[in-house]
């Protein structure tokens, strides 16, 4: 017992470091990412390439004014951050970044890096604890008395829960083609054959575009909607209850990328890479973290590309598109299986 | 109940991590409050009510209940898509059975406009 203690604590610091050093990161390679895209310099000065700029502004978030507006519901509003940025840390832990690769702790197998190794519902944790995000957002948007707020807050509910729908569908496709509910399984069942990616094309696309629509990212960040609702949901929010909500976007970025990769493109496999011990370890980490931040740097490249849908056609597209191609996918998939197709 | 030991775990640094920083900024944090300070973020006018007393779409609404009814049909299809190479084609018949009924409901909804936003 006590070395699985061990094993899974050094899991989880692990992973909490992962997910905290993304976040700063990831503000950084979007402000340059964006000044790149659009002609200009970008942070530049704080450090070199600006690489400081996030440390220096969460400090300057910390000694900011924490600001309770007149007439705000003081108890929900403290909640709604609290609540965005623990259920973005809490998603991650059953998704595997790495292989243990035969590595052992005190005699103890580490198997796959996953912090929740032996939870058997894996994908249904995922899919419950990730839509009980939608709290947060509602919850800022009602509580902070401001009409801005309420409809970035309505808007963001509405969205969110229309493009659960498609994403449990597509994610269904995959669960059906590996018959079980744990992700490091899904990895398994891809390597040998082709990613999930290949066959079932149609459920990665459905994923990635509600990938976008989860993470209120443009185009589909209508909660935030800058040019017409300010900020939308956080406009009353001030210093760290403000980081918090950034904080935790930018987390729900890192999660979904790491789902998407394990669940369509092998996590942290590579076709034709078996290595063994420390060194398969390191290079398995090292490929979940690259293909990872592909898809991280496609959240950035899509934001500052592409403009913003209006609403009614975001609803058309999620209840009128994704949700019959997802319907499509799965129906194929099915099929596919009970045909007895080893590729699907 | 051991499996869900690294949960809960976790559970407490997610817990407090939000606490901790929040706590922190609270402790150093400035500034006098006054009271044009902490009126709503608006355009400069008094607000004369309270925002949620403000109407909104029905749309939303509608949107929530329709959510419910297709999110419970996907978790009813997650035990099936577990159990699907147990179950053969009875399994798959039996999905196509339940497809087919919520399809028809779906079409409903289509032709009923409840899908249509304004």
């Amino acid at each position: 017992m006590g070395a699985e203690l061990i094993v899974i604590a050094g899991k989880l610091i692990v992973l909490a470091t992962l997910l905290l050093t993304a976040v700063p990161v990831m503000v950084w390679v979007e402000r340059r990412g964006a000044a790149f895209i659009q002609d200009r310099l970008g942070p530049n000065r704080v450090g070199p390439w600006g690489i400081i700029q996030p440390i220096a502004d969460s400090v300057k978030l910390l000694f900011k004014e924490d600001l309770t507006p007149a007439g705000v519901n003081r108890w929900l509003y403290f909640l709604a951050p609290m609540i965005s940025v623990f259920i973005a840390m809490l998603t991650f832990i059953v998704v595997p970044f790495g292989d243990g690769c035969g590595v052992t702790i005190l005699g103890q197998p580490l198997g796959s890096l996953m912090v929740a190794s032996e939870l058997e519902v894996g994908v249904l944790y995922l899919l419950a604890i990730s839509s009980l995000g939608v709290y947060g957002i509602v919850l800022a948007g009602w509580s902070s008395n401001n009409k801005y707020s309420l409809l970035g807050g309505l808007r963001a509910s509405a969205q969110l829960i229309s493009y659960e729908l498609s994403m449990a569908l597509a994610v269904l496709g995959v669960i059906l083609a590996t018959g079980s509910l744990r992700l490091d399984e899904v990895v398994a069942a891809q390597s040998g054959k082709l990613w999930n990616a290949v066959p079932q094309f149609l459920g990665f696309v459905v994923f990635v575009v509600a990938a976008f629509a989860e993470t209120n990212r443009l185009p589909f960040d209508l909660a935030e909607a800058e040019t017409e609702l300010v900020a939308g949901y956080h406009v009353e929010y001030s210093s760290m209850k403000f980081a918090a909500f950034m904080m935790s976007e930018y987390m729900n970025m890192v999660t979904v990328s790491a789902l998407l990769v394990t669940l369509f493109l092998g996590g942290s496999t590579l076709p034709g890479v078996h290595l063994e011990g420390w060194l398969g370890l390191v290079v398995s980490l090292a490929v979940f973290l690259g293909k990872v931040a592909f898809f991280m740097w496609l959240f950035v490249w899509v934001r500052w590309s592409l403009p913003r849908f209006r609403y009614d056609q975001l609803m058309r597209l999620g209840w009128k598109g994704l949700l019959p191609l997802a319907t499509v996918n799965l129906v194929l998939v099915a099929v596919g299986v009970a045909r007895g197709w080893t590729w699907i | 109940m051991t499996e869900y030991i690294p949960v809960f775990l976790f559970t407490v640094v997610a817990l407090l991590f939000p606490v901790v920083t929040v706590g922190i900024a609270w402790l150093i944090r400035a500034g006098k409050h006054d009271p044009v300070k902490l009126e709503p973020y608006e355009c400069g006018i008094e607000a004369t009510t309270f925002a949620h007393d403000n109407r909104f779409s029905i749309r939303y609404y509608l949107i929530a209940v329709l959510f419910v009814v297709f999110d419970v049909e996907t978790v009813f299809l997650y035990p099936w898509a577990v159990a699907y190479r147990k179950l053969a084609l009875f399994g798959l018949v039996e999905m196509f059975i339940f497809l087919a009924i919520l399809i028809v409901g779906y079409i409903y909804a289509w032709k009923r406009k409840a899908l249509q936003w304004a």
